[in-house]
């Protein structure tokens, strides 16, 4: 019975809403400029110092626009070996950060996917014991468990490898969840026709629930993407060899010295080095991104 | 759960949950129940032998001015940090709510400090802020503001506060401009129709349909302060001056691993597994109330 | 105490989309007028142009003779109910309905007193402490109701305000809110796009299509003497046969009256057919006489429609009560003269 909106959208035009002057729109413009600014100088200014040299660096304050060292700047953290983090190029620690970070998204992905098909999908003794044996571990992030977890990776000798650095990371009760809760929206008749023509729990997931749960995945994805790449404390924590960083680690190890010896220059480089892929990420995949982010939080 | 249609099949089940559960019960539950054990437990000086002691840990660990000044340090953080980010998150949502033109343009400008590691949010204000190079500091210096956040702990706070907050204010904002979507357009018309202006219609009708999503945001931003904010601190002040900057999370980390005093380290580990458990209940909580509402 | 008078009134929307393309309207005080068209017509933006929801393009609208074109909502002293009822879900009742008095600063004991008598009128008495969400559906369109009445204001507005109901609710709130605008004597605008709430509430009916009043006046004269054939085919239900003519003729085997020389179609209603076997004393007269094949039957009880094949076209007739007739039968229809409408080719009445 409802009509449908007889309005055209007003795309590419503010909308003069009620008691809205044309004054006010103007100021949410200018108020959002200004939030932009806030929130876009940090990146901008280590940017522009990534493109001086060290001694315009340490003379403050910095010129606003980019200088002409761009190409040195780069050049030398990329391949001179950084000599602050003990001669480890900066494309080895992007290079550990991005098997981290895919390691953990495609991980926690899979194991998350499997185990919410279980619990939604088949009835079996200790099914909800199961769940929430899962959904608790929402309670014990790793900052209340640091010591005992370093003990038990330290026992099964994980120190410094991949494994260590992803595997611990990619039991999530929040993945389950999310993908829990997708899979009761999907209509049981969808299962008993799967049956009647044939398909057994394998097809079933292949065939069906994979392609449903495609935009889910991606939006998962991009999250836990961000996540892994972003982990500090528990990188920190297992490594200790210099070859095995992720780049924020390496980050804070190479200005943790005094002021006067550190190549601001380089630690600028390597700063954009490590927050330009994951807003790549965050930026390109936006939609998936803003999806997951909302319903992940559900 | 509702009755639902599934496969007849015994052992599957248990295989496609087996990786799930073998993780979860290395790395989560044994570990959680070593703390559990050894928040009892006290070694001795050299660490050759351990008696266990009850809850000794943790009337030593809560009668500590130490620690307490740690909980103080946590709480004026995330109050500080949930406000500063909720605040501006929420002046921009209502901005980008009242715009058509740009508004994608801005939001894809807004979210770039989602993707920045706490850490490296922390060493941006740094570099910014750093007595020695820091441009701002300069000005600041230039306007007559003796500051160092290196020397003074007030200054290291804001540091850390206005770092934690930059980072977050991107969440907020997502989630303030998708609570302001929701809120039916015939509820303002209504509502000026009655008389209430712009001013008065905020405070009156759109605010308090987004207490919901201003909860939920409140619970998620001071998890994000006691917990994921580690990185900043560590990165940006390692605690200092003089443990100004101290936070919960800090404190078990140094405890345990720089200065090796085991007992109270697992004993300030259960205690934030009771903090995380009281914020998780009452999320839940939230969540169930956002399913009965309207 | 109010008129409202649009003149000229446009609506453009940034990209050029065209709305409402000028339309006058006069609404004398404590009239009912009720704007009706299909989707799209431009009744609704016409309605909250007159809410000042929505600028005004071009032309001009004024409520008590004052021109409110650059005054918002806040100042029009007019009251809306919403399709959707658009009842703040965080306040009881009770501050649902005292709002709009708060913000204007009324008195408190005199919000109260209003509130309270209001509530009596529209039995809403034992609701008031509640919240919307408690309430069904009927009881949400009497807060809405109440919500406007509370105010006291110069105009009520209403945007379908009752296509969320089912229908029997319909009809008794259709009639509830006929009597209210009445012993209220405030000056109404309606919008609905269902032709027999247009029928039954409107003093003034003003039928819309394509952004332009196709016609406005008293509802059962604009039934009669339908200015289009999208009027005759928008009001009255099921709507009127429309049949197309080759000049001045049909096709197949009917009489026909005189007709205009410059019609293009022939319109009578379902409910001015005769069914006859003989002609009897009708067909002398001039009448409309033509042979229609019977496809389907549609008992209702105390009529019956018969959908037909006639003259190279589809039309349809009532019969009074039951019917013997079945698919596949012939028989005459007859049609007074004085029940037959004519409308150029441009749609125009003739």
């Amino acid at each position: 019975m409802a009509e449908p909106s007889t309005r055209p959208p007003a795309s590419g035009h503010d909308k003069l809403m009620i008691g809205q002057s044309a004054a006010g729109i103007w100021l949410a413009h200018a108020v959002l400029i200004l939030g932009i600014l806030i929130v876009a100088f940090p990146i901008y200014y280590t940017f522009v110092a990534s493109t001086h040299s060290l001694q315009t660096i340490l003379r403050p304050p910095l010129p606003l626009l980019p200088g002409d060292r761009f190409v040195e700047n780069y050049w030398e953290a990329l391949f001179g070996g950084v000599g602050r983090i003990g001669g480890v190029p900066v494309g080895t620690l992007l290079l550990n950060t991005t098997i981290v970070a895919l390691g953990i998204a495609v991980g926690k992905i899979i194991i998350s996917i499997l185990s919410a098909y279980a619990i939604v999908f088949f009835r079996f003794r200790g099914r909800m014991f199961f769940f929430w044996l899962i959904f608790i571990t929402l309670m014990l992030p790793v900052e209340v468990r640091i010591l005992p977890t370093y003990k038990v990776m330290v026992d099964l000798g994980l120190i410094d490898t991949y494994t260590g650095l992803i595997v611990p990371l990619i039991a999530s009760a929040t993945a389950t969840l999310l993908f829990r809760q997708f899979f009761l929206t999907i209509p049981g008749e969808l299962v008993e026709a799967a049956r009647v023509d044939g398909a057994g729990p394998w097809r079933f997931f292949k065939d069906i629930l994979l392609p449903l749960s495609r935009t889910n995945i991606a939006a998962l994805f991009v999250i836990l993407f961000i996540y892994g790449w972003t982990q500090y404390l528990w990188p920190l924590l297992v490594t200790n060899r210099n070859d095995m960083n992720t780049i924020v680690i390496a980050l804070k190890k190479m200005i943790s010295f005094a002021d006067a010896d550190t190549e601001w220059h380089l630690v600028m480089v390597t700063s954009m080095l490590a927050i330009v892929p994951p807003i790549l990420v965050v930026v390109l995949m936006q939609r998936w991104f803003v999806r997951g982010l909302v319903e992940t939080e559900k | 759960m509702s009755p639902r249609v599934v496969f007849p099949n015994k052992i599957l089940p248990y295989l496609l949950l087996a990786p799930q559960l073998a993780i979860t019960l290395v790395f989560f539950y044994w570990p959680a129940s070593q703390a559990l054990y050894q928040s009892m437990l006290r070694e001795d000086p050299f660490g050759l032998s351990s008696k266990f002691v009850w809850f000794a840990n943790f009337r030593k660990v809560l009668s500590d001015p130490n620690y307490l000044n740690s909980v103080h340090v946590t709480i004026v953080f995330s109050v500080a940090t949930a406000a500063v980010a909720m605040s501006v998150a929420l002046l921009l949502a209502v901005m980008a709510d009242k715009v058509v033109r740009s508004r994608g343009l801005y939001r894809t400008l807004m979210i770039w400090p989602y993707a920045v590691a706490p850490a490296i949010a922390g060493m941006l204000w740094l570099f910014l802020f750093n007595p020695s190079i820091g441009s701002l500091a300069y000005g600041l210096r230039w306007l007559g503001i003796s500051w160092d956040p290196l020397l003074n702990g007030s200054q290291a706070m804001v540091l850390v506060v206005a770092a934690a907050s930059w980072k977050q204010i991107s969440y907020n904002f997502l989630f303030f401009v998708a609570g302001l979507q929701a809120i039916p357009k015939t509820l303002i018309e209504a509502a000026a129709i009655d008389g209430a202006g712009e001013h008065k219609r905020f405070w009156t009708i759109v605010f308090p349909l987004l207490a919901p999503t201003t909860f939920f945001l409140l619970v998620v931003n001071t998890v994000y302060a006691f917990f994921d904010t580690f990185g900043i601190i560590h990165a940006v002040t390692g605690g200092g001056p003089g443990k100004a900057t101290e936070t919960l999370v800090y404190k078990v980390y140094n405890d345990g691993f720089v200065n090796l005093i085991l007992g109270d380290s697992a004993a300030q580990s259960v205690i934030l597994m009771a903090i995380v458990i009281a914020l998780t209940a009452i999320q839940f909580r939230y969540v169930e109330r956002k399913v009965h509402y309207g | 105490m109010a008129t409202v008078d649009l003149k000229d009134v446009r609506k453009v929307y940034p990209g050029g989309v065209e709305a409402v393309k000028g339309v006058s309207i006069a609404i004398p005080d404590k009239a009912l007028c009720v704007l009706v068209g299909p989707s799209g017509c431009g009744k609704s933006t016409l309605l909250r142009m007159i809410a000042g929801l929505e600028t005004i393009s071009a032309g001009s609208c004024a409520i008590d003779g004052k021109v409110v074109n650059a005054i918002g909502p806040t100042e029009r002293d007019i009251a809306m109910v919403f399709q959707n009822y658009a009842l703040y879900p965080h306040m009881k009742v009770y501050d649902n309905m005292a709002y709009g008095l708060r913000n204007r600063g009324t008195p408190k004991d005199e919000i109260d007193r209003r509130v309270r008598s209001t509530a009596k009128t529209l039995e809403l008495e034992h609701l008031l402490e509640r919240r919307p969400r408690e309430l069904s559906g009927g009881q949400r369109q009497r807060v809405a109701m109440g919500r406007a009445i509370v105010r006291n204001p110069k105009v009520f507005l209403f945007d379908e305000p009752l296509s969320n109901l089912d229908a029997k609710l319909r009809g008794q709130m259709r009639v509830e809110i006929k009597n209210l605008q009445r012993s209220l004597g405030v000056t109404s605008v309606y919008v609905t796009h269902d032709q027999l709430e247009a029928m039954t509430l409107a003093d003034v009916l003003v039928v819309m299509n394509a952004g332009l009043v196709e016609q406005s006046g008293a509802p059962l004269d604009i039934y009669e003497k339908p200015a289009s054939t999208f009027v005759a085919s928008f009001i009255g239900a099921p709507p009127m046969n429309l049949l197309p003519l080759r000049s001045g003729q049909f096709e197949g085997a009917v009489t026909l009256p005189a007709v205009p020389g410059n019609a293009a179609t022939l319109g009578f209603r379902p409910e001015d057919c005769e069914v006859r076997v003989e002609a009897g004393g009708i067909a002398a007269d001039g009448a409309l006489r033509l042979l229609a094949r019977v496809e389907g039957v549609e008992p209702v009880g105390a009529e019956s429609f018969l959908y037909c094949q006639a003259a190279g076209g589809r039309i349809v007739v009532r019969v009074p009560g039951r019917t013997e007739l079945q698919a596949g039968d012939q028989l005459p229809v007859f049609a007074r003269r004085e029940k037959l409408h004519f409308f150029g080719s441009d749609g125009k009445r003739v």
